[in-house]
């Protein structure tokens, strides 16, 4: 019975461990501003809304969440989109230089943002694409990709080469087949793959914020601004957070029991 | 992987994904390449300069401080968040509605924006008014983030275990999952100890997880920039100024464009070399 407790114990502190900061961010966003710089209080002595009327009310600010879920979506849509064939072919077939070419295309998951900041922002000035949706998910493909086909590339292995040549004897083409056949069979790799690249399309700032000024520019800018230049205003920028985590908690909540699989399916 | 067949035409599966990553990838790189090896003095004239920039960049102090700061960082996050990971992994529950909400619960923090993780732990280790902050001055120490490095190093690693052991603890709990029961039966029988356990069959079983894990932990703790610059923006002083924040103050901030691009070069090369040696080594045993 003792190592029962412990079996509980253990994930029971690392999770308060977790909810430690997201809880006084929430504290926080409830409070006015005299209660945050007038006192120490474990919660909101003043319940107040108004940080989210804010936020709801003023459009620099609920546009942020629209220009981000924007671009987020987008980027899923094309990066999943593209990786399902290639993740096909590195699954099923050898050609030349497969190898090289999916360890480079893993390689730029190692690239750090900050190094492909400056040119990033020559790159899509030149082409024209500055400040919009689609430059900033054109841009996050450079990472989401690669991890899209890597999870991919996992599910699909464990998928028997036979459903393949049963489906061609059967007389499908190979378009008819792989969307009719292929693709319900490996759905659940389809939805974690999109579910990852929501993930760090939608936690990324350095790249989103260098391609962006005003009419695409991401909520978590917008965020930075007010941190900046309107004071300290803690109140409406612990809402403003706040308000970040919902998405990722909605996906999380559709994928939760296939996350764990989604990582270790795949293979570096 | 000898059941593939060999299909040269599988390129044509393949080609819009080398297209757009090569588009994202290769024109950007060869544009850093280009300013790493030129001078400019204004009015887009640029000239030639050689490996002058890598030269300055190797022999700069500044340089070397800030990379010592990042494999110690890394070093510390890799020895904290690998071992927690798994011993959280291994006390998880194995089905049931504890099993959904641990994992809904954990994946939580991998999810918020890295800025928002930044300004989460600002405010939460604000000596008056954060919990953490408060709380500590309120134990007795002498905590303050924004002043002592020591308390910027503490919060800063505190923060980054707290933003990335679940993906630790998600990975060794997949590998877990994939160990047959068949195989608890047995060492059962056998009268295997609890440590005899983890040690002949979940840890080899979790070998391929934790293979990725590193490299993922490595990777992404070598490039931190956004948490970071949020919460401390690099000080007191240049106590936390890691490379990828030293790198921004000095490409975006001074616009040093030549030492900048050399020393990203210098930087992504450091981090895929020592990747792929890591990788190589890991999985040696796996060809043969």
């Amino acid at each position: 019975m003792k190592s029962r407790a412990i079996t509980w114990l253990v994930p029971t502190i690392y999770i308060v461990f977790l909810m430690l900061p997201i809880y006084w961010l929430l504290n926080m966003s409830f409070k006015n501003t005299n209660e945050i710089l007038g006192s120490f209080t474990l919660w909101p002595q003043t319940f107040t809304t108004e940080n989210y009327r804010k936020i709801f009310t003023d459009p620099t600010w609920y546009n942020g969440y629209r220009n981000s879920l924007a671009y987020v979506l987008m980027n899923t849509v094309i990066s999943v989109t593209v990786a399902l064939p290639a993740a096909y072919a590195f699954s099923r077939y050898r050609f030349l230089g497969d190898k090289h070419l999916f360890f480079w295309l893993l390689s730029n998951r190692m690239a750090p943002p900050a190094v492909f900041a400056l040119p990033f922002f020559q790159l899509y000035s030149a082409i024209g694409l500055f400040d919009t949706h689609v430059a900033v998910a054109l841009a996050h493909c450079l990472f989401n990709i690669p991890l899209a086909v890597w999870i991919l590339e996992g599910f699909m292995s464990g998928v028997p080469k036979e459903l393949d040549e049963t489906a061609f004897v059967d007389g499908y083409s190979f378009p008819r087949f792989f969307v009719r056949v292929f693709m319900p069979t490996i759905a659940a790799g389809i939805g974690v793959a999109a579910f990852f690249c929501f993930m760090f399309s939608w936690v990324e700032l350095l790249l989103a914020k260098t391609l962006t000024s005003v009419v695409a520019k991401p909520i978590a800018a917008t965020m930075t601004r007010t941190a900046s230049t309107s004071g300290y205003e803690l109140g409406l920028l612990a809402a403003a957070g706040a308000l970040t985590i919902v998405p990722g908690a909605i996906v999380i909540y559709f994928v939760r029991n296939y996350i764990a699989k989604g990582f270790a399916l795949g293979r570096v | 992987m000898s059941t593939k067949t060999l299909n040269h035409k599988a390129w044509w599966l393949v080609a819009p994904v080398v297209a757009l990553v090569a588009f994202n990838a290769v024109i950007p790189l060869m544009a850093v390449v280009n300013y790493s090896v030129q001078e400019t003095f204004g009015n887009n004239q640029f000239f030639f300069e050689g490996v002058k920039w890598f030269d300055a960049v190797l022999h700069s102090q500044r340089f070397r401080d800030a990379l010592g700061r990042q494999l110690l960082f890394t070093a510390i996050i890799l020895a904290i968040e690998l071992p927690l990971g798994v011993a959280i992994a291994l006390a998880m529950p194995r089905k049931g509605i504890g099993l959904s909400l641990c994992l809904v619960l954990m994946a939580m923090p991998l999810l918020i924006p890295w800025n928002v993780v930044g300004a989460m732990w600002n405010i939460f280790a604000l000596p008056d008014i954060g919990l953490l902050g408060h709380g500590l001055n309120a134990l007795g120490f002498d905590y303050n983030y924004t002043r002592q490095p020591g308390s910027a190093w503490f919060t800063l690693i505190a923060m980054d275990v707290w933003h990335w052991t679940s993906l630790v603890v998600l990975l060794a709990y997949a590998g877990l999952s994939a160990i047959p029961d068949a195989y608890y039966q047995a060492a059962r029988i056998d009268g295997a100890s609890r440590w005899a356990i983890f040690r002949h069959i979940q840890l080899p079983k979790m070998k391929r997880v934790l293979t990725i894990a590193v490299l993922l932990r490595f990777m992404d703790s070598f490039m931190i920039y956004t948490e970071a610059v949020v919460l401390t923006g690099g000080g007191p002083g240049n106590a936390t100024t890691l490379l990828s924040i030293d790198l921004v103050k000095i490409a975006l901030g001074q616009f040093d464009l030549g030492p900048a691009a050399a020393m990203s070069l210098i930087y992504f090369l450091i981090i895929l070399l020592l990747s792929w040696l890591y990788y190589t080594v890991m999985t040696k045993d796996d060809e043969s």
